[in-house]
């Protein structure tokens, strides 16, 4: 297999046009944005152009990119653009102004730094790699994906888990629940076990527990003003409900309290949790307050061994955290550039066997045409002295590629692939 | 020579120590635990040395006392740093057995004035080994006590500044600070019943109200109502910190500020 044309002698390129959250208002994103199941129509629609020979798509909320190995990368891009404008019933001129587009060692650039979240609107973010992976395993089983864009993202899957596990890009929180969790792991330790209380509903808060629940936290207990809707979350998490009246109670059982009620007021005061600290025996107790107006009486962190955190104070953990990301964010760049350098050297190395080829092809021929053309005008010739005239030529042949092609594999081991390729197919003239 | 080896070794091992501290490579952590380690050989095969020459357990004068001091603070953070895996204690503990047996390598090596049979008894080994070892617990105990409080007021203040990264959860911090108030209590109640026996043995009464030994038993007292208002009235965190950075204020004061301050038949281990 190879992304050499064997149809038209030239080798396929690597071509990347899209749009993101950096180029194109939201508004141009949504209406561009492909479901999964438009995704592979698309895909079906874009494999059918003559232009275009590979083709991925990815799509997210922040994104929308169509990665091609073709021969004719112009063409393939505007090919590609039509298709999307067709599809989506939008004319191109809407969203060209949005485009980006990247060739060869620059479009394998972007597809690992996409993958690596280095282009995402929180560089460190884990999603991204998912959906990246999505959209190849969509390509591939359309049929979609060829030899060149296989060999690309299997590639791209390699730097980004090299971003991943080699630099802290990802380790610390940027969202206000992933925040809370890592704040309280601080307070306590391993989260096993731990008694969750959820105040009111949102969002945020349920996120938060949905990650508590991952961490392998205990009981949950889940409060909220109407009853039906206390025990549709206490369901959700596989919990209990209870009443707010009985909240004060529970505050001498769980841990852990997340709380994002609309109530103007403190749900919970200073006095409620001061009455309970000797029946915790000293346990420690955090809240996460992500109410505004805040839930929390903030006094409550002044008592001893109990934690407050609200949304402000969150956010501040945040920023902290994004400073440090940037600062990893540095590495990545690095592992990347590794990455397109080892990847233009795989694309270099797979013009060797074709130039090969095409070498010993062309001196093939010429010797075989020369051998005929000289036989035919001799007459009196016996059989077996045509076969060693051929046999002469066909010699000659192979003795005289002998050495160049020795000379590209010594440039293959070398490493110095392309120089010795283009030499070759420079004096052999084989690119005509 | 063993002396010069311990000291570079230890001395190595806080420097590894420190850098992990502020660079937080995972090798510099290994490094300073290995180096650790091998101090803490190359100070056992020394005590040992000595021991076997003499015959008797170096003790006899302030410069051995803290050499043993040493020894034990390095035997108690390696089983720490094994069972609790919090890597950041060597930051202080290895500073800590260094400074220790630097300052017993500048003593001077004063010739014992008791007579020998006072230092040959068993009593006499058990009543020091458990002395030392439980003041070694203790002074880690005051250690995980000043990182949780270094920590609380990180996540309590908000302000998450050097130390927040580096130091591991309050929950971590506090069970290994109990474990150590555990171990240096009970070890320190097994140093006051030999010593009170060893006392009856050789001098005919139990107790003689040398300083040492009331302080012993009023640092003692300190850390029993630690416990008790730990294991009864459930406290922890941050008053359970403080107060096992107070009692080893008074143990260390017990251990040489009584000897240097006051007079007393303990003033002899602790003579320079």
């Amino acid at each position: 297999m190879s992304a050499w044309d064997e149809r038209y002698g030239v080798m396929r390129e690597i071509v990347l046009t899209g749009l993101n959250h950096k180029t194109a208002p939201v508004e141009t994103r949504e209406r561009l944005a492909f479901s999964a199941s438009e995704a592979k129509e698309a895909l079906g629609a874009l494999r059918a152009r003559p232009e275009i020979d590979e083709v991925m798509l990815l799509s997210s909320c922040n994104r929308v990119e169509v990665l091609m190995a073709a021969r004719d990368c112009d063409a393939a891009v505007a090919a590609s653009k039509s298709v999307v404008a067709d599809f989506k019933g939008l004319p191109v001129a809407d969203f060209e102004s949005c485009l980006y587009t990247h060739h060869d060692n620059a479009a394998v650039r972007h597809m690992f730094r996409v993958a690596a979240s280095l282009d995402s609107m929180v560089v460190g973010e884990p999603q991204i790699l998912g959906q990246v992976k999505g959209a190849y395993y969509l390509a591939a089983s359309e049929k979609a994906s060829g030899p060149l864009l296989n060999r690309l993202m299997h590639r791209t899957f390699h730097v980004a888990k090299r971003v991943r596990s080699e630099t802290g890009i990802g380790d610390s929180a940027v969202s206000i629940s992933y925040a809370a969790i890592e704040l309280a792991r601080k307070i306590f330790g391993s989260l096993e076990g731990r008694k969750i209380l959820l105040v009111g509903a949102g969002e945020m808060a349920e996120l938060a527990v949905e990650h508590l629940i991952q961490h392998q936290a205990g009981d949950i207990f889940v409060a909220n003003r109407t009853l039906e809707r206390g025990v549709e979350l206490a369901r959700r998490f596989n919990g209990s409900a209870i009443a707010l009246e009985e909240l004060p109670e529970a505050l001498k059982e769980v841990d852990i309290i997340i709380s994002s009620t609309g109530s103007p007021t403190y749900v919970i005061t200073r006095d409620m949790v001061k009455q309970v600290v000797k029946s915790r025996k000293g346990r420690s107790i955090f809240f996460i307050d992500i109410a505004v107006p805040r839930d929390i009486d903030p006094a409550i962190n002044r008592l001893s061994n109990a934690y407050v955190y609200d949304i402000d104070d969150l956010k501040e953990v945040i920023d902290g955290n994004i400073e440090s990301r940037n600062v990893e964010a540095v590495k990545a760049e690095r592992i990347v550039e590794e990455g397109v350098v080892a990847f233009a050297r795989w694309l270099e190395g797979l013009q060797t066997v074709p130039t090969i080829k095409a070498m010993r092809s062309k001196v093939g021929s010429i010797a075989e045409c020369e051998v005929e053309k000289t036989l035919a005008s001799l007459t009196g010739l016996s059989d077996e002295e045509r076969a060693a005239i051929r046999r002469m030529g066909q010699a000659i042949v192979t003795k005289v590629v002998h050495d160049p092609i020795r000379f590209i594999k010594d440039g293959c081991h070398n490493r110095d692939e392309s120089r010795a390729l283009s030499y070759a197919r420079s004096i052999f003239n084989l690119d005509e | 020579m063993m002396d010069i080896l311990t000291v570079v070794l230890y001395l190595a091992s806080s420097v590894a120590y420190m850098l992990y501290l502020f660079f937080q490579k995972e090798r510099f952590q290994e490094a300073g635990y290995l180096l650790f380690g091998m101090g803490f050989l190359a100070h056992t095969l020394g005590l040992t040395v000595t021991s076997v020459q003499t015959g008797y357990l170096p003790i006899h004068n302030l410069r051995e006392t803290l050499g043993i001091a040493a020894w034990a603070v390095a035997l108690v953070f390696l089983f720490l740093r094994f069972r609790y895996r919090i890597k950041i204690t060597g930051v202080y503990a290895a500073p800590l057995a260094l400074l220790a047996y630097i300052v017993a390598m500048r003593v001077p090596d004063l010739p014992p004035t008791q007579p020998e049979a006072v230092y040959s008894s068993f009593w006499f080994f058990a009543h020091v080994i458990t002395i030392f070892l439980g003041e070694a617990a203790l002074a880690m105990a005051c250690g995980a006590g000043i990182l949780y409080i270094l920590q609380e007021n990180a996540i309590k203040e908000k302000k998450r500044g050097f130390f927040y990264r580096r130091l591991p959860s309050l929950e971590q911090l506090d069970n290994m600070g109990y474990t150590c108030i555990i171990a240096g209590f009970t070890a320190l109640t097994l140093g006051l019943v030999t010593g009170f026996l060893y006392s009856k043995l050789i001098w005919h009464r139990f107790i003689s109200w040398d300083p040492k030994e009331v302080w012993s038993v009023i640092s003692w007292l300190i850390y029993a109502v630690l416990l008790h208002e730990r294991l009864v009235g459930g406290m922890r965190g941050r008053k359970s910190a403080l107060l096992a950075i107070a009692g080893f204020g008074v143990l260390l004061f017990t251990l040489f500020g009584v000897n240097f301050f006051m007079d007393g038949h303990h003033g002899e281990f602790t003579r320079f």
